[in-house]
């Protein structure tokens, strides 16, 4: 059931690859946009550069969250998807993972190019790489939640981002946290082994509450 | 059999509008009485304190506003998630009207936090982790409203906002502990169940009356706003009609 779920959104998400490009092409403009706003100089870019990679990375994967749930109410089969399947937070589930394979991984995969961009020292490279490939996916889950309890509301983008923005916010420390101690020269499993709990804890319970909210959502 | 049926009864609207109301009175009493005796006591003839001064009386007002913004959150959310598995009406009333009180109470002590802040730490506001969860606390509750009224159907906006109160009472854990979590400038707690408080008992005192008084009107101002939710959300039933007339 997951399997065919999950094969249905990426078919459908590979036939319109143009929207899959746009949150990358959103996290590179944003990082451009900072040696214009902040300073070029490297020294000043590589100081910021651990919050602004974080945040910009967060905003990138808050931008394709629509994609992948309004198309489906919007003409009906997420309707009867949730009628066929009787296990909401399996379709949750499959939209939350097709979101992350198509728009979270190429957005961790490209991110060394942007840490460069950024002037990140080269110490801060390892841990920002492992930090977004345990975070990206609890961004996935949790804006799951939010988007599938606004998907049938009209005025649903604003509220979105001020639903899940502070339940993103412990991802935000631990993830930009680990940069910075790695540049100090500090250990910095322990923020990634947070991180990892995140990622289960959402992993484990999101799903369910995604489930629960679509099913409000569409009776509605 | 007679605890479900009084359980039971707690349940219905009228039931619950009908016994509130005589309740309310004696609330706003003690709620008063309690309010008077703990200012005077907190504000006059309690001590100054021997570094801030009189500055710390306004932890008077900050502490229980603090208790209550997270204390509300939890009860909200226990609301919300018993009317959504079991649909009692009441329940999902009663979240929606907690949550703005909630969110009031979470402003007062950024509010008056920010205003101990200036003469204390000599800024109003620092980044710091008891301040800024409690910052996130006022956007969950902003975000409960907001996304409760979204709906135009309101048992549609009941069920979904429950979920979101469900959800997002795991941060408040994270505010109750960001003092040892992260050590940071705000100070850690001065009241503890264990061991005995670091406080000079005047204080303390003080401080215990003023918590409780602001639980009672807490629970005074939300037997207010229920029974307001409870007549516009019953406002076709009979019993509503029959009041009135």
């Amino acid at each position: 059931m997951f399997k065919t779920l999950l094969q249905r959104e990426l078919k459908l998400a590979l036939r319109r690859p143009a929207e899959l490009v746009n949150p990358l092409v959103f996290f590179l403009l944003v990082i451009s946009l900072f040696p214009f706003a902040v300073s070029p100089e490297k020294a000043d870019l590589a100081k910021v550069a651990p919050g602004v990679l974080w945040v910009a990375a967060l905003f990138a994967s808050m931008l394709t969250l629509e994609l992948f749930y309004r198309g489906d109410y919007e003409d009906g089969s997420l309707e009867q998807l949730l009628l066929v399947t009787r296990a909401p937070y399996l379709v949750a589930l499959a939209k939350a993972s097709a979101q992350w394979l198509l728009s979270g991984l190429p957005l961790v995969l490209i991110s060394p190019l942007l840490a460069g961009m950024m002037y990140l020292p080269d110490d801060g490279l390892l841990p920002l790489f492992l930090g977004l490939l345990l975070g990206s996916p609890v961004f996935c889950l949790i804006g799951g939640v939010g988007m599938s309890l606004t998907v049938g509301l009209r005025r649903g983008a604003v509220l979105l981002g001020l639903l899940i923005m502070p339940l993103l916010i412990p991802v935000l420390i631990y993830g930009a946290g680990a940069v910075t101690a790695a540049l100090q020269g500090l250990p910095y499993n322990g923020q990634l082994a947070l991180l990892g709990a995140l990622l289960l804890f959402s992993l484990v319970l999101t799903p369910w509450a995604s489930g629960a909210a679509l099913k409000v959502s569409v009776s509605s | 059999m007679a605890t479900w049926t009084w359980f039971h009864r707690w349940s219905s609207p009228k039931w619950f509008y009908e016994k509130s109301g005589r309740w309310l009175p004696w609330l706003f009493t003690i709620a008063g009485v309690l309010l008077a005796y703990g200012l005077v006591h907190g504000l006059y003839f309690s001590p100054p304190d021997y570094q801030q001064g009189h500055s710390v009386r306004i932890m008077y007002l900050h502490v229980p506003s603090a208790f209550l913004s997270m204390s509300i959150y939890v009860i909200m959310a226990v609301c919300a998630a018993v009317g959504y598995i079991w649909r009692i009406k009441l329940a999902h009333a009663a979240a929606a009207a907690a949550a703005p009180i909630g969110a009031a109470f979470t402003f007062l002590a950024l509010f008056t936090g920010s205003v101990w802040g200036k003469p204390t730490w000599n800024t109003y506001w620092v980044w710091d982790a008891r301040i800024t969860t409690e910052l996130i606390l006022f956007f969950l509750y902003v975000g409960f409203i907001a996304l409760r009224h979204a709906f135009d159907d309101q048992q549609t906006g009941d069920r979904a906002a429950g979920i979101l109160a469900m959800v997002g009472v795991i941060n408040v854990p994270i505010i109750h502990f960001s003092v040892y979590w992260w050590h940071t400038l705000h100070q850690g707690a001065t009241i503890s169940r264990f061991g005995k408080p670091k406080m000079d008992p005047n204080m303390l005192e003080a401080l215990l009356v003023m918590i409780a008084a602001y639980y009672v009107l807490f629970i005074a101002i939300f037997f207010l706003r229920l029974r307001n939710e409870l007549l516009w959300r019953e406002r076709q039933a009979s019993w509503v009609r029959e009041l009135a007339k």
